[in-house]
């Protein structure tokens, strides 16, 4: 019989995904496996174990889901690969001066590949399931990864990396629905997660600080220096360039009169730029490492949508494709802090057509 | 029609067992302290039931302390013995490929300021006698080695270790539980001073097992109150537990014919089972080839993660394991293997086939067949796949 991992992460979105999937496996669908994957180790014997998406809570709560549903659940051991994969990235990218993208590299590196690697080796499965908010659709003999019914739930900003194998291969079981019906829909299907908050905060760094983490894992404490203007003059000191993130405003321990927005990174320099809001607002970028769901660019040039930043408006654009892994994206109107390594995600319409990597200027 | 082949992490209960038990679940409810009738009555289960034990080790019944199981007996064997005996010496020997309980108690005494010595193992899992001889210096107070390996199933010589313990007299403890339902049990040919087994590893129910303890032997117990298991174990008893892992040792050991002949009827399967697996490319036995528990297969394949296989197993209907029930996810490739050699390509591809007396050879093929065919899929799905156009959906 054709089987489908459900992706469990303790959550109430893919409790509900896979709940559906078992519900279909009920009336003669594919046959469901639920996998929680240990992303990174627990703390020792007897102390309360971290709360957050990856804790053993919230394993325990995705086996409880998965017994309430009446499907096998597994745990998949995947802490080496989110490792090396996603928080290491995630640290390089803060010491190269840029921003990280921790979901979409984990999306890309292990819920669709690793996960759909392993769903067919160990689980015998056909595809991978996730409780993401997007929607795949077979348009013009090409899959293509649409929006969410729910847009301010849509979570496409964090997928423009899947490709056609990926999406021909996964099941968005929320994809038509919106986060009240989910929750409405746990509620009545009785799920022990029907009422988990709501997770924001990336799943490894507990309370938003990654400067720990940068100093546990790269032997980063970050060495003070400059923070500048435009024109070079010193305004204040910081505590290391990587402890900063373009369109940041608060920490940055200047007194002036208009507000300061960290404007660039330079890691050679450890200096940290800072501008007006202003100065951050640009009329288009570079991106690379460029990719498009449907396996080929529309045209080498071509309009669409931009958004270069989760739940960020989308502003219509005109991208030029430039050798074979960049693209120049020139907006109609000011975007504003396009973060070096931040995601520029393309939309025409309601398809996600893929994206590429913020460059440096 | 499921395949269980995971009877080293646990057993079924068995229902003569269940039986023996159910009138002290219900009728004979009484605590066996209370004086008076339903008290005595719950009393003579128990009192029954600590004969049987001691009947099966060859032990006096005062030295068969009740307890949870498993690692509540090295946890009383290790700390009890080491706080006992802290004015004479602290240190304390063991192996590298001790079960967690004992490697835990050990660390936590570690910190407590006691010294372990934590002795290594051949390719096999075994350890050599002179190496404890070795180890032993003059503040020794305890040698903890298991009896047999709960992952690889490797027996160590452990009447000679405890011979060697004897004449340097330190107190040996060693935790039978993954021997109990097939090998040698004497308490005095084995020369051990403290010997745990669990209920439900030979068929009877889980919380529950047995410390025996020599008479002489000084151990400070790991929970006080009352002064029941005289004073080494307090707290009101599990009487049906305990009556349930006498009736499931003597159903399994006082027959010593059909004992051996159904040791003997499992290491058949193991040959059979051995024998298919060796035609798996890439994969190898783990453990001693001989000298090791009659119903257990461990082994080791490229290229796989253990995980996996068990997962795939399970979905074909065959209860398996990676080698302990307790490594959920955990990222440490197993201790006892990496001690071994094992190479680490292998390591994290470990599988553990353990039978029990219920096993079939037609299952034990079907099994191996599975295993075969795991494998392959497993492997496959590891190499990257060929991105060529996906498949359109049926109708579009």
């Amino acid at each position: 019989m054709p089987r489908i991992v459900a992706a469990m992460s303790g959550g109430v979105d893919s409790s509900v995904a896979a709940a559906l999937l078992a519900r279909e496996a009920a009336v003669g669908g594919d046959e469901v496996v639920g996998v929680w994957m240990r992303t990174h180790p627990d703390r020792g014997e007897g102390w309360e174990p971290r709360r957050g998406c990856c804790s053993t809570e919230a394993a325990d709560d995705a086996r409880r889901v998965a017994q309430r549903i009446g499907i096998p659940f597994f745990i998949l051991n995947v802490e080496p690969e989110f490792g090396a994969q996603v928080i290491d990235a995630f640290a390089e990218a803060y010491l190269g001066g840029t921003t990280p993208n921790p979901c979409q590299a984990c999306n890309q590196k292990i819920k669709f590949d690793l996960l759909a690697r392993r769903a067919v080796g160990a689980y015998g499965a056909d595809g991978v399931a996730t409780g993401h908010y997007a929607r795949i659709a077979h348009r013009d003999g090409r899959w293509r990864l649409l929006r969410a019914v729910d847009e301010a739930k849509d979570q496409t900003y964090f997928l423009w990396n899947l490709d056609q194998p990926q999406l021909a291969a996964t099941r968005f079981p929320l994809g038509e629905m919106t986060k009240p019906q989910v929750r409405q829909l746990a509620t009545e299907m009785e799920l022990p997660t029907a009422a988990t908050p709501e997770s924001q905060e990336i799943c490894f760094v507990p309370a938003g600080d990654y400067r720990a983490l940068l100093a546990e894992r790269m032997a980063y404490v970050g060495e003070s220096g400059p923070i500048v203007d435009g024109e070079g003059r010193r305004l204040g000191t910081h505590t290391g360039f990587a402890h900063y993130t373009v369109g940041q405003r608060r920490g940055l321990g200047l007194t002036a009169s208009e507000p300061h927005y960290v404007r660039e990174i330079r890691p050679e320099t450890n200096e940290v730029v800072v501008g007006s809001r202003d100065d951050l607002a640009a009329r288009g970028f570079v991106a690379d490492a460029r990719h498009f769901v449907a396996g080929a660019p529309p045209a080498e040039r071509f309009e669409a949508q931009v958004r270069i930043r989760h739940r960020a408006p989308e502003v219509n654009c005109e991208v030029t494709l430039v050798g074979s892994e960049r693209m120049v994206v020139e907006t109609a109107e000011p975007v504003w802090a396009a973060a070096p390594g931040q995601s520029a995600v393309l939309y025409l319409g309601d398809e996600c057509l893929g994206g590429g990597r913020i460059a440096r200027a | 029609m499921a395949i269980y082949l995971d009877h080293a992490a646990t057993t079924p209960l068995r229902p003569e067992v269940l039986e023996a038990m159910l009138p002290y679940l219900t009728e004979h409810f009484g605590n066996p302290s209370s004086l008076h009738a339903a008290g005595r009555r719950a009393r003579q289960g128990l009192d029954e039931a600590r004969e049987t034990v001691a009947g099966v080790l060859g032990a006096k019944p005062r030295e068969i302390v009740f307890t949870s199981g498993a690692s509540e007996n090295t946890s009383l064997a290790i700390n009890g013995i080491a706080w006992a005996a802290s004015g004479r010496g602290r240190h304390m020997v063991t192996t590298v490929i001790e079960h967690r309980a004992v490697l835990n108690t050990c660390a936590v005494l570690e910190r407590h300021g006691f010294e372990v010595t934590y002795l290594p193992v051949d390719r096999y899992g075994q350890v050599d006698p002179d190496a404890v001889a070795n180890a032993i210096g003059p503040h020794t107070t305890l040698v903890a080695i298991g009896y047999a390996n709960n992952e690889v199933g490797t027996v160590q010589p452990i009447a000679q270790i405890g011979a060697i313990c004897r004449e340097r007299k330190v107190v040996l403890y060693t935790d039978a539980t993954q021997a109990a339902a097939s090998l040698a049990l004497d308490v005095d040919s084995l020369r051990v001073d403290l010997f745990g087994i669990a209920a439900h590893k030979v068929e009877g129910p889980k919380g529950v097992g047995a410390l025996f303890v020599r008479q002489g032997t000084n151990l400070i117990p790991q929970q006080q109150g009352g002064s029941q298991e005289r004073q080494r174990r307090a707290g009101t008893e599990n009487v049906a537990g305990a009556v349930g892992l006498g009736e499931a040792l003597r159903l399994a050991r006082a027959d010593a014919e059909r004992l051996a002949a159904e040791n003997e009827r499992q290491r058949g399967l193991r040959q059979r089972l051995t024998h298919r697996l060796e035609g798996i490319a890439d994969g190898e036995l783990t453990g001693h080839p001989e000298a090791r528990l009659p119903n257990s297969v461990s082994w080791a394949f490229r290229g796989v993660e253990g995980g996996d296989l068990v997962a795939a197993l399970d979905l074909e209907g065959v209860a398996a394991s990676t080698g302990s029930a307790c490594t959920s996810g955990s990222a440490e490739p197993s201790h006892v293997l990496a001690a071994m050699g094992v190479p680490s390509d292998l390591i994290r591809g470990s599988l553990r086939l353990s039978m029990g007396r219920t096993t079939t050879a037609a299952e034990i093929d079907r099994a191996a067949d599975l295993v075969a065919a795991s494998v392959e899929r497993v492997r496959a799905a590891a190499q990257p796949a060929a991105a060529d156009a996906a498949p359109a959906p049926a109708g579009a």
